[in-house]
């Protein structure tokens, strides 16, 4: 029976888990965190239906609940090499490498060890970290979930202004890529607010919006027509404190030509997604490390699981971002080829 | 704020300094440089050189458009090879613009060699002078804020309202050209520098951040130069007095000349035009230089710094930390000669 290690217990390496276990391929499942889904469980409804991010996880999670799943929670994997370059011998008979996961050996591994939230302090311009009234999307998401949306002196905000692409599509973050789903989560999240405060005016902030995925545009209209979000394009140049610790904003109304200047309660950064630090060190180590450190398949059309290391496959958003039902579709089809290749 | 501060450190000589003056502060701040140099030598024990042969930069005529890129190159290089002549390789021009040129230009020679040959031949062919790109490029704010814990203890006054007990609170502004060309090359960053803020905690003062405070002083030189566009210069310095009003700042510390100048001067104008004072009573707010600012505390001689040459007057500020002065010696020269009075405005008081 071939050793196979799951590297990332989000919903890539879930869904690979259970598709695996389900053919009766046992598999180890290692993840860093207490627990699995840490990108979904701090959610709190997902696009484009506004699922319960919760049910959503939970539906995951019991996948897990299979005899041929053995989860390693709080196990963080340093090391991922090929036998001969670590040093060992062994190799099977069909030549395939035998891959090294910490001090244990695998026939077959999967990297899923998905991404991490740009870190919005590196915009300094945006003044997070510095003025009280800035966050990120992860902390709008948070004041969503427990339905208690203030501004910096706890107070229901009157003005909330969301701002796309921090830290994607930004020479200045050298992030050139597209985060994927930062336009329609700032669609979601303004949906959110007014639903929660509808006297609050909700303000977006883009350079284009991608509603690229089923529902989006619908969604898009929606906040429009439904809920009076305004959508504003030009992006916000500089945000800086108020003497009454709201943020003042500095940005261009490019469809009307004309600098722009407005005062908000709340400045919400829309963080792009960048590789995680698991995914940037173990594809280094295993030579299948790609543009920006996402991880590098042989083929993005028809060899998207696939490394140039034997035995060696990758899933979901440490390859790219994605969303979320990309990812479990992603972890399906490399689950897929993991079985074609035993 | 620190959390960026940390994140941009740059290195500064620590002695054997070249100092280049600006062509413009000996005229709107003129004890400025020299109380600079009296600072470095006789309170540090530094050696810098103040040499009799240097001239503009270029900076504004550059900015300007009206002098040609190789003109700079050729202009700095003629600098540059006036300290390789006396034997410095530390760098200090003391205008943030003039920073701002050598850095343009020592970037450019590192990214295109070709240029820096250029530079060579055509200061050749004009002189048949030679010269050596320096180690170090640092601006006088950055010194005083690389001694500034050396400089404390020698300091007789601090930042602090004798009245009150409160520090003061200041407002800093860095010219543009310091960091906004090259991050790097400021201490802080473009967005949130350190240079006036780390001398302002260090000294007892508390740092004011307001709004506008990353906002342009007004002086960008095509706004002022041209004189249809002076109106722009002047809503922008409005802009931030403006936005600073509300947190009564006690004084405002710049590091660029023409910051200093704007930020002093356009007060006076804008009380005439709008009769309008960002100070309650009606007297303003002092702008000060780092070097008098740092003058101050070290005890000198508020008129040797030329604090009278300023259009918004200091005794009220020099009140609040304690700084004694003679009112009967404000107008009397180095030459010991009585100066007249200047005619007081008829909206700003003094």
């Amino acid at each position: 029976m071939k050793k196979i290690a799951i590297l990332g217990a989000g919903p890539a390496g879930i869904e690979a888990a259970a598709v695996l276990a389900a053919n009766n391929c046992p598999v180890t499942l290692f993840e860093k965190g207490q627990q699995p889904l840490c990108n979904i469980t701090d959610k709190a409804f997902l696009f484009p239906n506004f699922a319960d991010a919760d049910e959503v996880a939970a539906a995951l999670r019991a996948k897990l609940d299979n005899p041929n799943i053995t989860l390693r929670c709080n196990t963080e994997v340093t090391q991922l090499m090929p036998s001969f370059i670590a040093g060992f011998q062994e190799e099977n008979l069909t030549g395939t490498p035998v891959w090294k996961v910490n001090e244990e050996l695998y026939d077959v591994v999967l990297l899923a060890t998905g991404y991490t939230p740009f870190d919005a302090h590196r915009k300094e311009e945006l003044g997070y970290g510095i003025y009280a009234g800035v966050h990120t999307s992860l902390e709008m998401e948070k004041m969503i979930r427990e339905k208690k949306i203030v501004n910096s002196v706890g107070e229901n905000p009157k003005r909330v202004v969301f701002l796309q692409c921090v830290g994607s599509r930004d020479e200045k973050s050298g992030n050139h890529y597209c985060s994927k789903l930062c336009c329609v989560t700032a669609v979601k999240q303004a949906i959110e607010v007014k639903k929660l405060l509808p006297e609050c005016e909700t303000y977006v902030f883009y350079m284009d919006l991608r509603m690229w995925g089923q529902h989006f545009e619908e969604m898009y209209r929606t906040a429009q027509q439904d809920y009076g979000v305004t959508f504003v394009r030009g992006r916000i140049s500089e945000a800086g404190g108020t003497f009454d610790d709201r943020v003042q904003i500095k940005a261009e109304d490019t469809l009307l030509g004309r600098p722009l200047k407005m005062t908000s309660d709340l400045l919400v950064l829309m963080v792009g997604m960048e590789a995680s630090k698991g995914t940037r060190q173990l594809s280094e180590m295993c030579h299948i490390c790609g543009e920006y450190g996402f991880a590098q398949s042989l083929d993005p059309h028809l060899n998207d699981c696939r490394t140039q290391g034997r035995g060696l496959f990758v899933a979901g958003s440490c390859k790219r971002p994605m969303t979320l039902t990309d990812a479990i579709n992603d972890g399906r089809a490399a689950a897929c080829e993991i079985l074609t290749s035993l | 704020m620190k959390r960026f501060w940390n994140g941009y450190q740059k290195a500064i000589a620590d002695d054997h300094y070249f100092y280049e003056r600006s062509c413009i502060r000996q005229t709107f701040f003129p004890g400025s440089e020299t109380a600079f140099l009296k600072i470095l030598r006789e309170e540090l024990g530094k050696d810098i050189l103040d040499n009799p042969h240097q001239h503009t930069c270029t900076g504004i005529g550059y900015h300007s458009d009206v002098v040609p890129f190789d003109t700079t190159m050729t202009v700095v290089a003629r600098l540059f090879a006036l300290m390789t002549e006396c034997g410095y390789k530390n760098y200090v021009p003391s205008c943030v613009t003039s920073f701002g040129v050598f850095t343009e230009v020592m970037a450019k020679w590192e990214e295109h060699p070709e240029l820096k040959e250029k530079a060579r031949q055509y200061l050749w062919d004009a002189c048949k002078r030679e010269f050596e790109v320096p180690e170090n490029v640092a601006h006088p704010s950055d010194i005083i804020y690389k001694f500034r814990h050396e400089l404390k203890p020698k300091m007789k006054y601090q930042l602090v309202n004798r009245f009150t007990g409160q520090p003061l609170r200041v407002v800093e502004h860095i010219g543009c050209h310091y960091a906004k060309i090259f991050t790097q090359n400021g201490i802080g960053n473009a967005e949130f520098p350190y240079v006036l803020a780390g001398m302002i905690e260090a000294w007892g003062g508390e740092v004011i951040d307001y709004p506008e405070r990353r906002h342009c002083c007004g002086f960008g030189f095509r706004q002022y130069l041209v004189q249809e566009n002076r109106g722009y210069s002047i809503a922008n310095t409005q802009k931030k007095f403006e936005s600073m009003e509300s947190y009564e700042p006690d004084f405002i510390l710049t590091n660029c000349p023409g910051c200093n100048m704007f930020l002093d001067k356009w007060q006076y104008t804008i009380a005439e035009m709008e009769h309008k004072t960002y100070d309650k009573e009606g007297y303003g707010i002092p702008v000060l230089t780092y070097e008098e600012l740092t003058g101050l505390l070290l005890g000198y001689d508020p008129w040797s710094l030329g604090l009278q040459l300023h259009q918004v007057q200091c005794e009220r500020l020099m009140d609040k930390i304690g700084i004694p002065y003679n009112p009967s010696e404000k107008y009397i020269g180095i030459s010991g000669r009585r100066h007249p009075s200047p005619e007081k405005p008829e909206y700003l008081k003094v």
